[in-house]
């Protein structure tokens, strides 16, 4: 029988419908990621971004994804019950294309990191400080098969083997195995 | 190193386009916080009482609250400062939204403005740049259409613009400053930014702010969090829905308006409509509500949502609405909500004060009906009312014949009318259009602060203690018992021993000594919020609010790196409240000024109003005609102000008043700055 494992997946459900527009999730977010910690805020900084238009009642917080180096081919724009997004706004990336999710001062790229810490927080801090709701943290278990989480490892010596050849791979394997390097 | 303000002014000269960035004096922080308090030590130090309203001498200061733009909920308020063209005192109104926090990310505290444009102009701040840049473009353009036309202009989405619509540029007394979720109506500061030919100020900002000691003033931001949570769900009981919770009264979503539309008046504030109220009214008012309001919304930083996206049609901008806007209109024009929330709409582009306005608009129309204001006066306006308000707000907006004598105000308008007409200016304090309300018996409570409130507009002056007693003492008990806000216990006496009638009821009770305290106990609060930028909604306006006088000392402090007790901070702001006075003093202010409208209580007693306002005089350290002494003034270290009230002759030898009864009721034994 194969072996299965847990997984937490953490979620942060945006209910853009419940959005006051108020932006403490981009204040408590800034404050949080200060060093030291709460020694300073500063929305520009926040690792989420609500996007706001009064004319078209549009209210759309969007969190810091993966850095990307490289911009898209192509752009996006949204139409949503005749609601029209601004371009990209969906994209959590940051990325050449525009200035959000980066420092203002570096341009380094910020990334939501659902606000780890030790000891950790019962909830990401956007999420507590949302009295609307519009914000709602969820985390579930996932189960992870094992089987596939070897045919990963395969996939893997794969690679390096067809970047430095099997020999190098198998070397370094006994290398490794021989010293009973087993963590 | 300056925390939670950023220590810099920008300083503007309009008539020669020069702009400079000028480090402010700590001390002065210490001194007067910031917002209202910093605003008036430089109105009284560059603005003399010679200069006109409309004179480029005059300032125009738009000042941040000294915690804006922290993580403290609902700290994000604006103060505008200026010589106000209605009152000719000292203005300073208050705007919520987003413009302030943005402001200090830029790396400012305040924009102080001076002189005049040559040309329409306007002002873009964006972090270490600022210029001035051309408006002609967008003359006459509507508040919010301007705003987003400039950000368009700019490529900066981001910005936050604060700008006035036609009222403004053509300096009607009562044109707002808008700033798409708040403005700063009150006072016409608009027509001072119109008189200056600056249509609008943009500011994008990107720099951080810090906080003088974080792990203290972020405990005190999820108390006030934590305990915002449990105030919206356990709401006040025996007060009208709009008053049970926090925030600016839940006008938005609270749909049960009968306490406005039955007690409050109607037209030019005179109409009581007993059993308005109906079934069928409540409902269609709340369709018209559930039609037009698209969402409700929040300023910078809170979780309260005072106001609400209003759209009147899908092809035109909404805006924002607020508070009692909601009815003005309506109940000035004896028509219904939908009418109201559609005006409004216009009225929020032209940029005018929605107290203001639609009383000036009814005071029109009685003028009319009385035959003060001809037909040749109103030729071409429409046979309804509804018409007839869009024709005034047109024609007051753009001075157009009997427009530009409107648009001074009713008081200023009444004057040039002649004919009587002054007798139907009746809702006025220091010439400043009130909330149309009308009573019966005088409180005192509320006598003195009509009657000496500076802000000149009741809403921001009331608060903390309760409007009227409860019916039962059980019911009053019951309220004391977890109201933690009150400066020491025998408030909660005062509120427990006030009965609806008999001996303990207004308008002798509270007692002339009881009153005078709890009155200086709300507008200290309000002064503190005005300072350093919280929202009233979360502190002076409803009750129990989350900030309060035992908590507010060492948040400020936190925040900003001060170290005030509750004695420091009352001493402060002491200090603060003499130095407006002293400014509208120096202006010509005096006791015969500080008066609630005529009628707005039928049963008035000249005895014990006189007596209110000496011991309250007393009581605050001012001379019986309302004059700081010289004794005050110094133990405030105010010797300044002394020195110049004496210079101009205002201040005599007031040996008399400083040995009065009472005269030092509230000397601390701190050292003066």
């Amino acid at each position: 029988m194969r072996r299965a494992d847990g997984k937490t997946v953490k979620t942060i459900k945006i209910d853009v419908a419940k959005c006051n527009g108020c932006r403490a999730c981009e204040v408590i977010c800034a404050a949080f990621h200060a060093k030291p910690q709460y020694s300073s805020t500063n929305p520009a900084r926040s690792r989420i971004r609500v996007i706001r238009d009064q004319v078209a009642d549009l209210y759309l917080p969007v969190y810091a994804g993966e850095y990307t180096a490289a911009e898209c081919a192509g752009r996006d724009k949204y139409v949503i019950d005749g609601r029209e997004y601004e371009e990209c706004a969906f994209c959590r990336a940051s990325c050449p294309s525009r200035d959000v999710f980066k420092e203002p001062d570096s341009d380094l790229p910020l990334k939501c990191d659902m606000c780890e810490s030790d000891p950790t927080l019962a909830e990401p801090l956007c999420v507590k400080w949302c009295l609307a709701d519009a914000l709602v943290f969820e985390e579930r278990e996932v189960e992870v098969d094992k089987a596939a989480a070897i045919d990963d490892v395969d996939l893997g010596l794969r690679a390096l083997a067809h970047v430095h050849g099997w020999q190098k791979v198998k070397d370094a394997l006994s290398r490794l195995g021989g010293a009973g390097n087993e963590g | 190193m300056r925390y939670a303000e950023t220590g810099f002014n920008l300083e503007i000269d309009l008539t020669r386009g020069n702009i400079e960035r000028v480090p402010t004096d700590p001390r002065d922080t210490a001194h007067y916080l910031g917002g209202l308090g910093t605003n008036a030590r430089l109105m009284w130090d560059r603005v003399p009482p010679e200069v006109e309203p409309f004179s480029p001498e005059n300032l125009l200061v738009f000042g941040t609250g000294l915690l804006a733009g922290t993580p403290a909920p609902g700290s994000n308020r604006t103060i505008v400062s200026s010589i106000s063209p209605q009152t000719r005192l000292f203005a300073f109104s208050m705007m919520g939204g987003f413009w302030g926090p943005e402001l200090k990310h830029a790396g400012y505290d305040k924009v102080v403005l001076r002189g005049k444009s040559p040309r329409l102009v306007y002002l873009w701040i964006h972090d270490d740049k600022v210029e001035l840049r051309e408006a002609e473009h967008f003359r006459g353009l509507g508040t919010l259409e301007t705003a987003e036309l400039i950000r368009q202009e700019l490529g900066q989405p981001l910005a936050q613009v604060a700008s006035i619509g036609l009222a403004g540029e053509n300096r009607v007394f009562f044109a707002s400053i808008e700033q798409g979720r708040s403005s700063a109506s009150r006072q016409g500061l608009g027509a001072i930014m119109g008189d200056k030919n600056l249509k609008a100020i943009a500011v994008r900002g990107t720099k951080d702010l810090y906080i003088a000691r974080p792990a203290e003033f972020m405990a005190h931001c999820n108390a006030a969090l934590a305990y915002i949570e449990h105030r919206e769900k356990n709401p006040i009981t025996n007060v009208m829905p709009i008053m049970a919770g926090l925030g600016s009264p839940q006008e938005m979503r609270v749909h049960d308006e009968q306490w406005h539309t039955e007690n409050f008046v109607w037209g030019n504030a005179r109409h009581r409509r007993k059993g308005f109220w109906t079934k069928d009214i409540a409902a269609k008012w709340t369709d018209t509500m559930e039609q037009m309001r698209t969402r409700l919304l929040s300023c910078h930083n809170c979780p309260l949502k005072c106001g609400a996206a209003i759209s009147v049609d899908t092809r035109i901008c909404s805006y924002m609405m607020k508070c009692f806007s909601k009815l003005t209109y309506t109940m000035g024009a004896m028509s219904d909500l939908e009418f109201g929330l559609k005006i409004a709409q216009k009225a929020t582009e032209h940029g005018v004060d929605a107290f203001s306005a639609p009383q000036t608009m009814a005071f029109a129309i009685e003028l009319h009906e009385a035959g003060i204001l001809t037909d040749a006066d109103m030729a071409g306006w429409p046979p309804d009312p509804e018409g007839r308000f869009y024709w005034l707000l047109d024609h007051i907006v753009r001075r157009e014949g009997i427009g530009d004598v409107l648009a001074d105000g009713t008081h200023w308008a009444a004057e040039r009318i002649g004919k009587g007409a002054m007798a139907y200016a009746h809702n006025n304090i220091k010439k400043h259009e009130q909330l149309p309300l009308k009573l019966g018996m005088l409180n005192p409570i509320y006598f003195l602060m009509y009657s000496t409130g500076e802000k000149i507009n009741i809403t921001q002056i009331e608060g903390n203690f309760p409007q009227q007693p409860f019916e039962t003492r059980a019911e009053r008990e019951a309220f004391v018992k977890d109201w933690e806000h009150v400066p020491d216990e025998r408030f909660k006496q005062w509120f427990v021993e006030w009965e609806q009638r008999g001996e303990k009821s207004i308008p002798n009770y509270p007692p002339v000594d009881a009153t005078c305290e709890i009155v200086h106990w709300q507008e200290m609060l309000h002064y503190i919020d005005d300072s350093v930028g919280l929202c009233a909604g979360l502190s002076s306006f409803p009750y129990k609010p989350p900030y309060h006088l035992h908590n507010l000392p060492s948040i400020i402090s936190s925040g900003a790196g001060l170290d005030l007790d509750e004695a420091g901070l009352a001493h402060v702001i002491r200090r603060i409240r003499t130095l407006v006075r002293a400014t509208n003093i120096r202006r010509g202010m005096r006791r015969k000024d500080d008066k609630p409208p005529e009628d707005h209580w039928k049963k008035r007693f000249p005895e014990l109003e006189a007596k209110l306002l000496d011991r309250y005089y007393a009581f605050k350290g001012w001379n019986a005609d309302g004059i700081p002494t010289r004794a005050t003034l110094h133990e405030l270290g105010l010797d300044f102000v002394a020195e110049e009230l004496t210079r101009r002759g205002i201040l005599k030898d007031d040996a008399a008043a400083a040995s009065a009864p009472g005269a030092s009721a509230l000397a601390t034994t701190r050292s003066a700055p």
